[in-house]
Order: C-alpha cells, then structure tokens, then sequence
C-alpha cells in the first residue's frame, strides 16, 4: 500500500507543489536566519552595526512574517496541492490559478522582505504589512480557495478526506480573520490606520493573531499530519470518529480564545472570561489531534528505529501535544498574571513553531520531496536523521532556556520587598536573562544548521537522475 | 452592553459549548454501521480509517473541561451582562460608570462596596495600603533631615527610586541627555532638602526659548558658543569669546546671571561649573542656543503620594551628601 505510483487516469499537477515545497526550504532558511540575528542581537545589540534597517523593531516582524507566511504557508501550499489531488483521486482545479498563487505568494512575501525592514508596518503584530500588500494578500487567498474547493468539488472519491476538512477550514478562516483585521484608512501609499479603535483594535488584532496560530499554524498543519503520518507509517488512521470530533470542536473553540493575550487590560472582564474558558476547553479537542496521530503508529512503533522521516513526524507530535497542553494553562488568568509578557510566551510559540510546525513540515516534505522527483527516498537518509537531531536538540535548548528566563522574570516582576516596593527593577531582571538568551540562541544555531543540511540534502535529491535513489527495503 | 448583544453573546456561547458537548455524547456511541476497531471502508491514496471508538480519558478530560467551564461561568462575568454569582470584577471601572459615578472614584468604590461586589482591584490597594500604609505614615512624621541618618528609610527609597525615577535618571541616578544627572551636586533648582521634594512633588519645567527669545543673530552664535566654552573654565578662543561676551550681554545674563552661574528660582542652568544637561560639546551647545530647550519633570505628587516622595527626597539628598 506505500507504494506512490499514481492511480489509474489521474495527473496530478506537481508543478506548482514543487514549486511551493522547495520555496519552504529556501524561505524557512532565510525567516529562521533572521530570527537567529535578532536573537544574537538580544546578547549583543551591536549586531545591528546601527543601520537602521537592521534593527531589532524592524527584523523582528521580517522574521515572524517570514517563518509564519513565507516558509509555513509556502508548507501548506504545498502540501495542501498535493494532498487535495491525492485523495480526491483528481487533477487540481484551475491550473493558471494555481500557478498565479505560486507567484502571487512570492511577490507578497518579496515586498515583505522589502517594506519590513524600511520601517513600513501598520504595527498590527503579525499583520505589520501594509495596506497595497493587504489587498494582493486578499487577491491571492481568493484563488488558493478557488483552486482547493474547485479540486475538492470535482473529486472522483465519494468522500472528502479528514486532511482536506482541516486544510478547508484554514483556507475560509484566514480570509476572514485577514480580511476583517486588516480593513484600515490609508493615508498615502504605504500609510494606513486601523478602522478601529482602542480596546476593539486590540480585540480584533488577538482575535486575529490568535487565530493565525489556530487556523493556519495548527488546523492547516493538521490536514498536513493526517496525511503525511498515516502514509509514511504504511497504517491505517487510528479513529475516524475521533476526527470527526476534534475537528468540530476545535474550529468552534479556537476562535474564541483570542482575549487570552489581553488578560488583566482594559478588555471588559466577560471577554477576558470567555477567552479564558474556550481555551481550557479547547484543550481535549486539540490533544484529539495528537492522539489520533500518535496512536496511528499502533502495528508501526518499529519503524521509527529506522525511518527518521516518520521520526520527524511523530516528535513534531508530541511538541504539538506539549504546546496544545501549555496554551490552555497559560490562558488561565492566575497562570496569565505570571506568564504574560514574560520570555515563557516566547518559548510557549516556538515549542510550537519549531515542535510542531516546523517539524511537521520538514517530515513532511522528506516524504513529499522524493514523490515530487520520481524517486523512492531522499539523497541521504543520514543526513535526514542528524537534521533529526540538530532539529530536536534546537528546539529543544531553545523552549527550555525560555521556560526558566520567563518564569523567573516573572517572579522577579512581582517580589515585593517588606515595605510593598519591589523587589527588582526591570532592568535587573534583563540582565538576569542573559545567560538564558544565550542558550536560545544556539537553539537556533542548531535549528538552522539542520535546514542547511536539509537544503543540501533537496538539492541533491533533485538533481539525481529519476529513480536513481530507490526506496529502502524495510528493517 | 446593550440587551441585544449580550444576549446575542450568551445564546452563542452556550451553543458551542452545548454543541461540543452534544457532539461528544453521540460521537461516543458507535452509529457508523461498522464494527468497532473495523475500517470505515473508503480509502484516499491509499489511506484508510479505522473505526476506534474515542479514548475513555480523553472523553472524560473533555468532559471535565466542559464542567469547569460552565461553573467558571456562573461564578464570573462572561454571559453577557450576566454578572457572576460572586460578583466579581477587575475594577471598579464599569461600575462607576453605570451608575453615572465618575469611574474609578472614592464613590465607585463605596457603591462597589455597598453592594457587595467583589472589585479585585479596590481590594488589592485596600490590602496594601493597611499593611504598607503605616510605615509610609511613620517615615512621613519624621523630618527629612532625620530621614537621611536612616539607612533602612534610604534603602527604601533607593527601591522606590529604581522603579520610579531610574527610567529617565538611570538606575545609578546620574542620569542622561536631558536629565539631570543627580549624584555630581550641581542642582538646577537647589539641592536642600525641602527644594529637592517640591520638585519631585509638583515637578518642574525648564524652558529655554530658542536664543534666548533675544535678537541675536545666526552669526553670532559661534561667538556666544564659545564664550560659554569660557564660562565653564576650557580652552577657547579668546578673540571669538570676546566677542560673545557681548551677544551674552544683549539679555542671556537676566537667567544665567552677569557671571554666567545660573538662577536656582528659575532653574536657569549654572554656566561655569562644567555641568552639562543636555552636552557641552560646541556642537551641542550651539545647538541648545540655536533651538532653544524645554524639558519636563512631572509631579509625582498625586502618583505616589507625599509619603513616598518624602522617602525618595531623602535618597536622592543622600546621593550627593554622603
């Protein structure tokens, strides 16, 4: 059943999924890069050898923006293209579409790297592109719907596959959430204000950044597991009816869970409420997801003794259960009052970023990059297995240091000395997290050495003559 | 809120958490039509499903949640206007304003309390301030010239100082460009003690209008430039100081005094003793004259309370008399 072959009367459209899958290499190389300077920027400012543009305020978004909508949405284009003609046993939808999405999606992602770095933002975070972009943002998403739903409407399967729900899902939601919290007043071309104002503003902007995570980082990322874990295990997925159940759940929470990063402002006390209680109920349908994964390896535990693909998928499962676990807690309002504005939120997204979604992804694309060349595996299957490592030990240095840097910032925010002053000043507590930002920064040396290698190990794969690397026989 | 919103946010709430409640009850029975631990049937690439039923832990976690949730919501606000059976809230904010109280005022807490609701907020300052408020009470009653022998009032105030004065003073209190640096002696509106508390109780602002508000040309401000280079005892240009001399005296002498050493009354800077607010570069300097200066200390008076601004007093007089 592993075998890759294409059924009978289908051509898929590989084209613009070889396209997608090698941009992610190239822009989660460059996003994670950048991240790693302002990381070491963090221990030693001089790194921005004051240039302007190499400031801090302004990689910072860059980086974000680049990890999030170049390398992780490039991954979803991909697999989405891919997954979508798979198992609805059909070519994609409108190929000049599909094709203008690829284009589109760089050219956005091109006047990104151009106007973050010049200082142009609408300082929404995670939203700092400005208005024109905005609007080729919208343009795009557009036809990604047009050609996904087109390709799932004319399916030659009786069903549509549970990836598909979650990939469906992601593509409606982020339209509306970047529709709705980007509508702005320009002022000049590259100049624009929010529509609304004060607390509302900063509502809609969680609403939608949490939503970022829950939609596109984890729903999205999900349709990718569904299928990418099942196929590369040889196993059947462990429970429909657990899907079915995850599913429903978690796309009715998540978009309440927003005024959990507004905790303790001036957000009226019901929202703050409501946020709060959606995330911790959120909890069981997010683990739903991890489990039914995790548990699809039943009959296949073996495998992961010699396949690091398989491995890559089933750890970026646990980080995903690790972090799905951690959110919820942390938008308890009593553990919020500890965590909030602390490095711990920091390490909190990248045990996801890197954990989950990275990895996913790059599991992900070691199985999907040999399919796309006509070959049976990668170049190198070792070099897959030390990415394997470099990535697990990255990921793992980087969310530690970030664990123990916030939670003693935070009980250092809130000693109180015997008199009711405090205990430390700021600045006290900055110098105390030195060493740890040390630490995350050769986290992230780890992390990107590993694309490197990944990289190498693409292009490699790419250039061999067709089927010229055979799969492995089975241990 | 309006009636219309708030029942509009409690039926929606209520709906998606009964809905994945319902979801979860019948989802737990098998209703598929295929034995338990059997393939759904239909494949994707290759794919197939199998029919598990869900984990009996996770069922329960999920339930758990649900009842935690649903209890949160009837203790605290979040149905709508509903309030919660505890009568909780953050602060006194909406409550003040409801009842046409301006928000946030000794009478919002007193109907706060009136009416039993539990204001975290009130609370807290109440809390702190019957445990904290005595030993304020006490440094207050002691004169500050008694103060500053007190090692263990200094203490307090230097914390004080870190997280109320070091952002623009620095945390070793001398300070940067366009503030004052308080440890080198040079005071602009005098050192004692009572002259140190008024400015940190009302504040200050220095204003310099740009050359003075005097009819001095551009021309003339090299001249003046380093005639101020002269007054602060460095090498200059004797030529050039000259004649500056004579632009200082087309008015600048009515702050900074005929001999250039200030006016304490009006903060007016002392000119001679090398101490230099905003950089005593010719560059700068020129530049102060040129654009004139305006720089604001606020008044911490209603932000702190006499109290701690008396404590503060002491240290930052202790920082520059030990």
């Amino acid at each position: 059943m592993m075998n890759h072959s294409q059924p009978q009367g289908a051509d898929y459209n590989y084209t613009v999924v070889r396209q997608f899958a090698l941009t992610t290499v190239l822009w989660g190389i460059i996003g994670m890069t950048v991240g790693v300077l302002i990381a070491a920027q963090l221990i030693w400012p001089q790194l921005n050898f004051d240039t302007p543009w190499l400031t801090y305020s302004r990689l910072r978004p860059l980086h974000t923006n680049a990890v999030i909508f170049a390398f992780g949405t490039s991954a979803l284009f991909a697999t989405s293209y891919y997954i979508v003609q798979r198992t609805c046993q059909t070519r994609l939808f409108a190929p000049r579409i599909a094709a203008f999405t690829f284009w589109g999606w760089q050219a956005i992602i091109l006047s990104a790297v151009l106007t973050l770095p010049l200082g142009i933002t609408s300082g929404k975070e995670y939203a700092e592109l400005e208005w024109p972009i905005d609007i080729a943002i919208t343009i795009v998403w557009v036809a990604y719907a047009v050609v996904f739903f087109g390709t799932i409407i004319k399916r030659t399967t009786s069903h549509i596959y549970v990836a598909n729900w979650f990939f469906g899902a992601f593509i409606i939601t982020v339209a509306v959430l970047h529709i709705v919290n980007s509508m702005a007043v320009p002022v000049s071309l590259w100049k624009s204000y929010s529509l609304y104002a004060g607390a509302v503003d900063a509502m809609v902007q969680w609403w939608y950044g949490h939503n970022a995570v829950g939609f596109l980082l984890t729903a999205g990322f999900l349709g990718m597991m569904y299928y990418f874990v099942p196929k590369q295990a040889g196993r059947p997925v462990y429970s429909y009816r657990l899907s079915i159940v995850h599913f429903w759940a978690l796309i009715a929470l998540y978009i309440w869970a927003g005024p959990h990063h507004l905790h303790y402002t001036a957000l009226p006390d019901w929202t703050q409420s409501l946020g709060m209680v959606m995330s911790l109920i959120l909890f069981a349908p997010s683990w739903g997801g991890m489990i039914n994964g995790i548990m699809t390896l039943s009959g296949a535990w073996h495998k992961l003794r010699t396949d690091p693909v398989l491995r890559f998928l089933v750890v970026s499962l646990s980080f995903y259960g690790m972090s799905t676990f951690e959110g919820p807690m942390m938008a308890i309002k009593t553990v919020n009052a500890l965590s909030h504005y602390t490095d711990w939120t920091v390490g909190h997204v990248h045990s996801g970023a890197l954990g989950w979604v990275a990895m996913v992804s790059i599991g992900s694309l070691y199985h999907l990059i040999p399919v796309l060349y006509g070959h049976g595996r990668m170049y190198s299957t070792n070099l897959v297995n030390v990415h394997f490592w470099l990535a697990t030990i990255g990921t793992v240095l980087y969310i530690v240091s970030m664990w123990i840097s916030g939670v003693m910032q935070g009980l250092m925010w809130r000693a109180v000395n015997s008199d009711g002053t405090l205990t430390y000043s700021f600045v006290e507590s900055i110098e105390a997290s030195y060493p740890f930002y040390f630490v995350r920064f050769l986290g992230g040396c780890f992390f990107v050495t590993g694309m490197l290698i990944m990289a190498f190990n693409v292009i490699k794969t790419v250039k061999a003559p067709k089927e010229s690397l055979p799969a492995l026989a089975e241990a | 809120m309006s009636s219309f919103w708030s029942i509009w946010i409690t039926v929606l709430t209520i709906v998606v958490i009964a809905g994945c409640f319902i979801l979860l009850k019948i989802v737990s029975k098998n209703t598929t039509g295929v034995e338990e631990g059997e393939s759904m049937g239909h494949s994707f690439d290759g794919i197939e499903e199998l029919n598990n039923p869900l984990p009996k832990w996770w069922s329960y976690m999920f339930y758990l949640t649900i009842v935690f949730g649903v209890i949160y919501l009837a203790l605290y606000p979040g149905l709508g206007n509903f309030k919660g059976f505890l009568g909780w809230s953050s602060a006194n904010q909406s409550i003040g304003t409801e009842n046409g109280i301006k928000a946030d005022s000794e009478a919002a807490v007193k109907l706060a309390e009136k009416e039993g609701r539990w204001v975290q907020y009130d609370q807290e300052v109440k809390k702190a301030d019957e445990r904290f408020g005595p030993i304020f009470a006490a440094y207050l009653a002691t004169p500050l010239e008694e103060l500053v022998k007190d090692p263990e009032a200094l203490k307090v105030g230097g914390r004080l100082f870190l997280q109320n004065c070091a952002q623009c003073h620095g945390s070793d209190a001398r300070g940067s460009k366009g503030f004052p640096n308080l440890a080198d002696g040079a005071w602009l509106y005098g050192g004692d003690l009572a002259t140190i508390k008024t400015t940190i109780m009302d504040g200050r602002h220095g204003m310099m209008p740009p050359k003075g508000g005097l009819p001095i040309e551009d021309s003339e401000l090299k001249g003046l430039t380093e005639y101020v280079v002269k007054l602060s005892g460095r090498d200059h240009d004797e030529a050039l100081a000259a004649q500056g001399q004579g632009s200082f005296m087309k008015g600048c002498f009515a702050c900074h005094g005929m001999d250039g050493t200030g006016n304490k009354f009006m903060g007016a800077p002392n000119l001679t003793d090398n101490a230099w607010l905003y950089g005593g570069s010719r560059g700068v300097i020129e530049q102060s004259i040129k654009n004139g200066r305006s720089g604001v200390m606020p008044a911490w008076k209603d932000v702190l309370g006499e109290e701690k601004v008396h404590v503060i007093s002491a240290y930052v007089y202790s920082l520059s008399n030990k």
